[in-house]
């Protein structure tokens, strides 16, 4: 099964004046399946992502890419006002794509009456459809999402994990996905990283469908698509970034 | 009907203006404005030395921009200074040098004013052959470069992610502006040659909705100041560059009406 593997980080690590952003991961992101990333606000998520996409130079460890034909959503772009951009232009950013291509992507992320506007006027949801489209459009095999429903409601935020899962099975693509949740990540995941500058620890995800708390608190359909992740440290971090043994 | 250098002065301008078109869009894009300014006032230099060792002159330009450019790259690896201070540093220092060596060359007679505002006489045969092949050359490597240039002016991390190469195209990037400053230094002048490049782009944002429209309109704007520009450099006898320049502003000015229009349909 080894000609399904994507991506493999092993042992990874990235440093920028002389501080360690993430030191010693170690994962594999297959075809067909599904990886999230979880972890605190500067825990290394997006630097783990990055030394998978091979954005960074001087880097240890080894990075070993199978692919590509890659698709990345960044966690943060701005566009400015100084260059004029619709969303049929931005779907054309990498690739040469024919309009039935586009219109296809954006109808799957349900933004095909935007894709005249200007991308300067989208609210912050519609701009992660955007991305998201353009992201899948050219059909990739290895997906980067950093972060793909920040800024999106509670129920556009399902609706999205439901299309990541969707993407996922019809492109038979691996996807790497940063949650910004600690606790919650989606269903369809098929291995959780819990990161915070290390690996803390991974697993798999819980099945919270069942719980009936779960779908009190959100609702039937959100109770199917989310799940819990139960973290088992051994370990705490103190202020300073030290780690202490339990 | 129109003596020969004033046609000669025409043709060039409108090559010139072709190729500041695009170039200009992605100077105002990327933010490169004040750059491009730097790598002009070192074209001064540039010229002092074909001068003096009777070599031609936008090679000659063309090797001390990117010389000057490369520099730049250094200074800002090196030093913790800021890089509108680095290309200030250099902008001004790379001018008063070009001065100082003219002061020295006392047998050769330089036009001053024509070198620093560009001069309608100037322009022989010979530098229209530069314009016209030299700008073709710029606009096909620009066109081979497009895409990644393009993707990382948007966001330069995406663009690496998905297997493009910005950090390539960024340095071809800057070796054509060299080559634009170096071809257009004639007629328009080592001072205004960032204006001939950002101002009629400055208009045509005014009035685009998308990247491909701003080029078209850029490459317009450029060709009407050209034509406006000289006409009336040849009426009035002001030196070409300032006259090119000042009927850009004008455009630009007529355009702010319709972003006045469409601030106004907004609200």
């Amino acid at each position: 099964m080894g000609n399904n593997i994507l991506v493999k980080l092993n042992n990874v690590g990235f440093q920028q004046n002389q501080k360690w952003l993430v030191q010693g991961v170690s994962l594999q992101v297959e075809k067909g399946k599904i990886v999230t990333l979880i972890g605190p606000n500067g825990s290394g998520k997006s630097t783990t992502a990055k030394i998978a996409l091979g954005l960074f130079k001087n880097i240890e460890g080894q990075v070993e890419k199978f692919t590509n034909n890659i698709g990345y959503v960044p966690q943060k772009i701005s566009i400015d006002w100084t260059l004029p951009l619709r969303v049929r232009d931005f779907m054309l950013l990498t690739d040469n794509l024919t309009e039935d291509v586009i219109d296809e992507a954006l109808s799957l992320t349900g933004v095909i009456n935007l894709k005249d506007k200007s991308l300067g006027n989208l609210s912050g949801g519609e701009f992660q459809r955007v991305l998201l489209a353009r992201a899948i459009s050219k059909k990739p095999e290895l997906l980067v999402l950093d972060e793909p429903v920040q800024g999106v409601d509670f129920t556009g935020e399902i609706a999205l994990y439901e299309l990541i899962k969707e993407i996922s099975e019809k492109l038979n693509c691996g996807i790497l996905l940063i949650s910004h949740d600690l606790h919650t990540v989606m269903s369809a995941t098929d291995h959780v990283v819990c990161l915070n500058g290390h690996v803390c620890c991974s697993g798999s995800p819980k099945e919270v469908a069942k719980n009936s708390e779960y779908k009190a608190l959100f609702g039937e359909q959100a109770s199917q698509t989310l799940s819990i992740y139960e973290h088992k440290h051994d370990h705490v971090h103190a202020n300073d970034g030290d780690i202490k043994k339990n | 009907m129109f003596d020969d250098f004033f046609i000669r002065a025409l043709v060039a301008g409108i090559g010139i203006a072709f190729v500041a078109g695009p170039l200009g869009c992605f100077v105002v894009w990327r933010r490169l404005s004040y750059f491009g300014d730097t790598l002009a006032h070192s074209a001064l230099l540039g010229v002092t030395i074909a001068y003096s060792l009777e070599f031609n002159i936008a090679v000659s330009i063309f090797l001390i921009s990117s010389a000057i450019a490369l520099i730049l790259i250094q200074l800002q690896k090196k030093t913790n200074l800021p890089s509108d201070a680095l290309l200030g540093l250099l902008a001004h220092s790379s001018l008063a040098v070009g001065l100082v060596v003219i002061g020295f060359l006392t047998f050769i007679r330089f036009d001053i004013m024509g070198l620093l505002f560009g001069d309608i006489l100037a322009v022989n045969k010979k530098d229209l052959i530069t314009i016209w092949v030299g700008g073709a050359l710029i606009l096909l490597v620009l066109r081979l470069i497009w895409k990644p240039l393009f993707a990382s002016t948007v966001n330069y991390e995406l663009a690496q992610a998905e297997g493009l190469n910005p950090d390539r195209a960024k340095a071809v990037f800057t070796v054509l502006l060299a080559a634009i400053i170096a071809i257009s230094i004639k007629l328009v002048g080592v001072l205004l040659i960032t204006g001939m490049l950002i101002i009629p782009t400055a208009m045509a944002r005014n009035l685009s909705d998308n990247p491909k429209k701003m080029v078209i309109f850029a490459i317009i704007g450029g060709l009407l100041s050209v034509f406006i520009g000289l006409f009336s450099s040849l009426e009035f006898n002001t030196p070409s560059g300032p006259s090119i320049i000042a009927a850009a502003l004008v455009l630009f000015i007529f355009s702010l009406l319709k972003v006045k229009q469409t601030i106004q349909l907004k609200n």
